[in-house]
């Protein structure tokens, strides 16, 4: 059924016990993301060595099952990762959803592959992911919208 | 098997073919009527008999389907001032909806407004007749006051001469029954009020237009703002009623054809009311479809559409009640049927996923009513809303389907 492959295990095992859940102090970089249509917000901190790797993170997200599954199983997929190999995971990410190319490494963000037939549900998939993108980005430019 | 005490289901579920399907392998639980209600079939044979038969543009033709099509559309006025008890149909002008009926309110009766001047709202307002106050206020400088939501939602109307008394206000602009809270308001003793303050009254009527008896000379308002879809009419389609005096010192809100007596190319004279605030060829047909919702509402009969409304409202709110975990907004005591509930930790948007997958159609969102929302501490609720065509048993496939999302979404 559709629906249950939306709400995976995994996605309801994460969106019930968020790993990586919490905040980190600076001079940790953080990011929000906020999606107007349902008043869902993400909030992604990231803390990162001199050379651009992602040593830790934390979010805190008021937000469905899925937006915080998502967020969860990114901040697990990104710890370690370099600065732009975590932005080429959320490129790939997010056409694995929008353009329906292939799940190869994507590892187990695969279980989000049923967003694609609940198009709707897509800005929630991936408003943390834009978070990070922020909280990357160090740029203080205010909260990102899902629009 | 089909309980209804209310009884009006079995008499007119049957007028709504859209309801008799199934949505992902369920029947269909309509629950999202208060963000638009379905159309009987009379409704919607209307409207294609019109586009058919009748159709050309009004008031400007002097052909024999123009002639028709006027004709049509000012008997939809006069239908439209009957079903309101205004006192005369050039007291309604045609917008598209309870939107835009404000927001013409607020650009053309508000510019009067001066620093300092008072507009009382209340805290369950809609965006629709929050934001054009907010604009308001900043054009001229008025002050917004607020009538606060206590609790999960209730309001302590004894309070209200208070604002009267230590503020300007110039306006009170309230809802009938509120799309979140699901309570009535005493709108026609907060009207009373305020005109022995000698303030101008706005109705936001668009959840009790379908849904109970509106008089707007029994309410005593100087505005009132419907939408046709959510009475059974068709969508972008709404009235604003305005006591005539009022209509006729305000200044046009759009201009262009329809609305003029002369021209000249440097000036133009307005048309009298309701002709001057209808500016462009108006939804012709949506005016008609609605005069026909109107008929069939009350051949409905409205006193009994407003029973089963309370009915549905008080009946489900015990029965959500029951649920644990479960925080149901609004009156404790008599209600409508309209019900915004927390459910747990559970967010609105699955649940709403989780209820739709049993094909049950419900809202989940802030319900356009975002600052009472984060009052309440909430990002987001789901809402169950009822009309008369729903029936008890719904009421049980709503209880059940809730009792499954905690297994489903819990620890």
């Amino acid at each position: 059924m559709d629906f249950d492959e939306l709400y995976q295990a995994i996605i309801l095992d994460h969106s019930k016990r968020p790993r990586n859940r919490g905040t980190l102090p600076p001079p940790a970089t953080h990011g929000s993301g906020f999606n107007p249509a349902c008043g869902d917000e993400v909030t992604v901190f990231v803390r990162q060595s001199p050379e651009g790797r992602i040593d830790e993170l934390a979010f805190e997200s008021q937000a469905c099952a899925i937006c915080t599954a998502s967020t969860s199983l990114m901040t697990t997929q990104v710890k370690g990762k370099s600065r732009e190999q975590a932005l080429a995971l959320q490129r790939r990410f997010i056409d694995f959803l929008t353009k329906n190319t292939p799940e190869e490494g994507l590892g187990n963000l695969r279980a989000l592959g049923g967003v694609k037939k609940f198009p709707q549900r897509l800005k929630c998939a991936t408003l943390g992911w834009h978070a990070l993108e922020v909280a990357l980005s160090e740029a203080d430019r205010g909260p990102v919208t899902s629009e | 098997m089909i309980v209804n005490l209310p009884g009006l289901a079995d008499r007119y579920r049957a007028d709504f073919p859209i309801l008799a399907q199934d949505v992902n392998g369920h029947p269909l639980v309509y629950l999202d009527n208060a963000a638009s209600t379905q159309r009987p079939t009379a409704v919607i044979e209307e409207l294609a008999r019109y586009y058919r038969e009748d159709h050309a543009n009004v008031h400007r033709g002097l052909h024999t389907l123009s002639s028709r099509a006027t004709a049509l559309y000012e008997k939809a006025r006069e239908r439209a001032a009957q079903y309101l008890n205004a006192e005369r149909p050039e007291s309604i002008v045609f917008t598209r909806g309870t939107t835009e009926a404000i927001n013409l309110v607020a650009a053309s009766w508000a510019e009067r407004l001066k620093s300092g001047d008072g507009i009382l709202l209340t805290e369950m307002e809609h965006h629709a007749n929050l934001i054009p106050w907010q604009i308001v206020a900043k054009r001229t400088g008025a002050k917004l006051h607020f009538i606060p939501v206590e609790g999960d939602g209730e309001v302590d109307w004894s309070q209200l001469e208070k604002y009267f008394r230590e503020h300007p206000i110039r306006l009170v602009a309230l809802t009938h029954i509120s799309n979140s809270l699901g309570c009535v308001n005493p709108v026609s003793e907060v009207c009373r009020v305020a005109k022995k303050h000698g303030a101008v009254t706005l109705i936001d009527a668009a959840q009790s237009a379908g849904h109970s008896t509106l008089d707007v000379r029994a309410i005593g308002c100087d505005f009132l703002a419907l939408s046709g879809h959510k009475c059974c009419g068709p969508t972008g389609i709404g009235i604003l009623y305005g006591r005539p005096e009022l209509l006729n010192e305000m200044e046009p809100y759009q201009y262009g054809g329809e609305m003029i007596v002369s021209v000249s190319f440097e000036n133009a004279q307005w048309k009298p009311p309701p002709y001057r605030f209808e500016a462009g060829t108006p939804h012709i047909a949506g005016a008609i479809g609605l005069a026909k919702a109107f008929d069939y509402l009350d051949r409905v009969g409205r006193p009994a559409i407003e029973e089963s409304d309370h009915y549905f409202g008080r009946t489900t709110a015990d029965r959500l009640r029951e649920i644990p975990g479960l925080r149901l907004l609004g009156p404790k005591g008599d209600r409508a049927g309209i019900l915004s509930f927390q459910l747990g930790t559970i967010h609105a948007h699955d649940l709403v996923a989780f209820a739709d997958q049993q094909g049950i159609a419900l809202r989940g969102g802030h319900h356009c009513n975002q600052p009472l929302t984060r009052k309440l501490g909430l990002i987001a609720t789901a809402r169950a809303s009822f009309y008369f065509y729903n029936t008890v048993s719904e009421i049980d496939r709503l209880v059940t389907v809730l009792r499954a999302a905690i297994k489903y979404f819990g620890e």
